[in-house]
């Protein structure tokens, strides 16, 4: 690598020279100052919504935004309130949870079929499914929409009577959606698998079904996790599709119902700022605890298992 | 929305397939004829559940789409009433509908902000904290943080900077400008706040890059009297061929379909015209013309699956190798 790097590496695992890392400096403090100014920059508009979202609407009034004091946590209990967070929180979760499980369910499926066996079909398989996820949502609404509300189910399934404006529609759309993304890393991931083991199986007469849940889901147990961090924040998310095949208000996912709170908080910005980092707050939460499943999530084809 | 979400595959995985691939062919395919009865069955639901939800759900909504977009439907009676009329809704995007113009030029915008600035700065980034200075996590976890957050959000997010009366930066510059509503500026403001999110996503596809470069290339071109930079774009760059594609891929595929942002603002009007908005105005809410948005969502499909192409093309190949 570079001159710097070596200084720099030395200069710290080796105490025996420190002027290394003396010599060095001018590019250092230059890519210092530039990584810790962007890094900055970066989480700057995230910190601020923090910051007023603590602060009392009178006083930034009073002294406008860019000031400092009248902290108090008021906001978070009325964007609760107002914006009835509770139950589109809950919504987040009845349309998150079954999509996520399924798009991995039908995704490994077809993953291991693909892994497995040497059927012909099955890059072109792996591509339809690939493909699938890259489409533009608008490119299927009217169809699809059109497909919905034809489709009458019984009140108790769904209030509105039809697919269109129920949860199901959400579920159904996210899971066919994602499953061609999971299908194309699940696969890369089962390739790496050993096919000794398959043969063992085979030798122990094991029925294909069970090889797929007992042997290969177990150990593609890391990959599934990586998928299901990133799924689930994708799919809570997901924007498009809830605002188009949903009108019912109350049946928003949180991430669409803040459009419709748009105007309830939109002069009250400390408002808009305490729902804002609401809304933010799961998926934070998820990605500093399983920061690594996610970014794994994301490069996971990178090193195929 | 679905996504910045793309596999990727690094180039120096490709070694390791070959050989156990192709001993593994020719096991399996006399494997798969003593499939017994019960195995077979399995095999073909395991293939043809997953099948039937995608095809159905979005390879035939696709279609359907095309077939729509050359007829007339305004989606009032049944699709018996349905005359096809040909190309008349093109030539209508073409040559009788305003915001198209403004919606082409916003996604060409769009596509060129985000290759020009957001996917150099996060290579940038990508390299620098490739080499591991202290503190490089911290960098790191800044910089991706708002790749998990919904581009809706960050809409709202950004509001709170942009806003004329009560953002932070007209009250630091003491201007009045209203970055969302002024035609002038709001796409320039929505390309912004994309480019705080897209960035991380970037620097995480090249630094996976980076990691699976072999270090002896970089040292070998360093022994040659190469700087840095020279062994970046000489030597690192060209290495990482498959992710540039890829990225190039998704850059061009997420400009397309950009439209969360956008319609938070104030649903792709006044300046902020995209054409996935405009798809979305001519069918939510009014029901009058269903071929129309047909056409324009066709147009979406088309653009999108050259580069989709592109895109299973290479990642395939390099799963071949």
């Amino acid at each position: 690598m570079s001159t710097s790097t070596i200084g720099g590496v030395g200069g710290r695992t080796v105490p025996g020279v420190p002027k290394a890392e003396r010599r060095t400096p001018p590019a250092r403090i230059v890519l210092y100052v530039f990584l810790i100014g962007a890094s900055i920059l970066w989480l700057f508009p995230l910190l601020w919504a923090v910051f007023n979202s603590f602060r009392d609407y009178g006083y930034t009034q009073a002294n406008g935004y860019a000031s400092f004091g009248g902290f108090t946590i008021k906001n978070y209990v009325n964007a609760w309130q107002q914006g009835d967070f509770g139950r589109h929180f809950l919504n987040s979760v009845i349309i998150t949870v079954p999509s996520v499980v399924l798009a991995l369910l039908l995704a490994s499926m077809v993953a291991f079929v693909v892994a497995r066996f040497n059927f012909k079909f099955n890059l072109a398989l792996l591509g339809l499914f690939t493909a699938a996820n890259l489409l533009p949502p608008q490119a299927l609404l009217i169809p699809l929409y059109r497909f919905f509300r034809a489709i009458e189910v019984p009140y108790w399934f769904s209030y509105s009577g039809t697919l269109l404006d129920s949860y199901w529609a959400l579920i159904i759309v996210n899971t066919a959606f994602q499953t061609g993304f999971c299908a194309f890393v699940l696969s890369n991931y089962m390739k790496t698998l050993p096919y000794e083991l398959y043969e063992a199986a085979q030798v122990d007469g094991l029925s294909v079904f069970k090889q797929y849940w007992k042997i290969t889901l177990p150990l593609c147990r890391p990959a599934l996790a990586a998928l299901a961090v990133l799924e689930i924040t994708w799919i809570y998310n997901e924007f498009f599709w809830a605002t188009v095949l949903l009108q019912s208000g109350d049946k928003f996912p949180i991430t669409s119902s803040l459009n419709n709170l748009k105007g309830q908080f939109f002069t009250d910005y400390n408002l808009l700022s305490a729902g804002s980092v609401l809304v933010a707050l799961p998926v934070l939460v998820v990605f500093f605890a399983l920061q690594k499943q996610f970014v794994s999530g994301l490069t996971l084809g990178a090193t195929k298992g | 929305m679905s996504s910045p979400d793309l596999p990727l595959v690094a180039p120096q995985t490709a070694h390791a397939a070959p050989s156990a691939g192709s001993h593994k062919g020719t096991g399996k395919k006399q494997r798969v004829r003593r499939l017994t009865g019960r195995d077979r069955v399995a095999v073909i639901l395991m293939v043809a559940i997953p099948t039937l939800v995608v095809v159905g759900l979005i390879w035939l909504p696709a279609i359907a789409s095309v077939l729509l977009s050359f007829t007339n439907w305004n989606g009032v009676g049944s699709l018996a009433d349905v005359k096809v009329i040909g190309v008349e809704n093109y030539t209508n995007v073409f040559t009788n509908y305003p915001p198209f113009k403004p919606a082409v030029e916003h996604n060409l915008l769009w596509l060129v902000v985000m290759f020009v600035v957001a996917t150099p700065l996060g290579i940038l980034f990508a390299v620098l904290i490739d080499k591991e200075l202290k503190g490089s996590r911290f960098y790191q976890t800044a910089l991706y943080l708002p790749v998990v957050l919904s581009l809706a959000l960050v809409g709202f997010i950004w509001q709170l900077m942009y806003s004329r009366d009560q953002g932070l930066i007209n009250a630091v510059l003491g201007t009045q400008i209203d970055f969302y509503g002024d035609p002038k500026w709001n796409i320039w403001a929505a390309l912004f706040a994309t480019c705080w999110k897209q960035v991380g996503y970037v620097m995480l596809l090249y630094l996976a890059g980076l990691k699976g470069v072999d270090a002896s290339l970089k040292e070998a071109a360093q022994m040659d009297g190469a700087n840095q930079v020279q062994t970046f774009f000489r030597i690192v760059f060209p290495v990482m061929r498959p992710i540039n594609i890829i990225v190039l891929v998704i850059t061009v595929i997420e400009s397309l379909r950009a439209f969360d942002l956008v319609w938070v603002i104030n649903q792709g009007r006044n300046g902020l015209e995209l054409i996935a908005t405009l798809v979305t105005a001519n069918i939510v809410g009014e029901a009058s013309r269903i071929g129309f948005g047909s056409a324009l969502a066709t147009i979406m499909l088309v653009i999108s699956l050259v580069f989709i192409s592109i895109y299973l093309w290479v990642v395939m190949r390099e799963d071949e190798r």
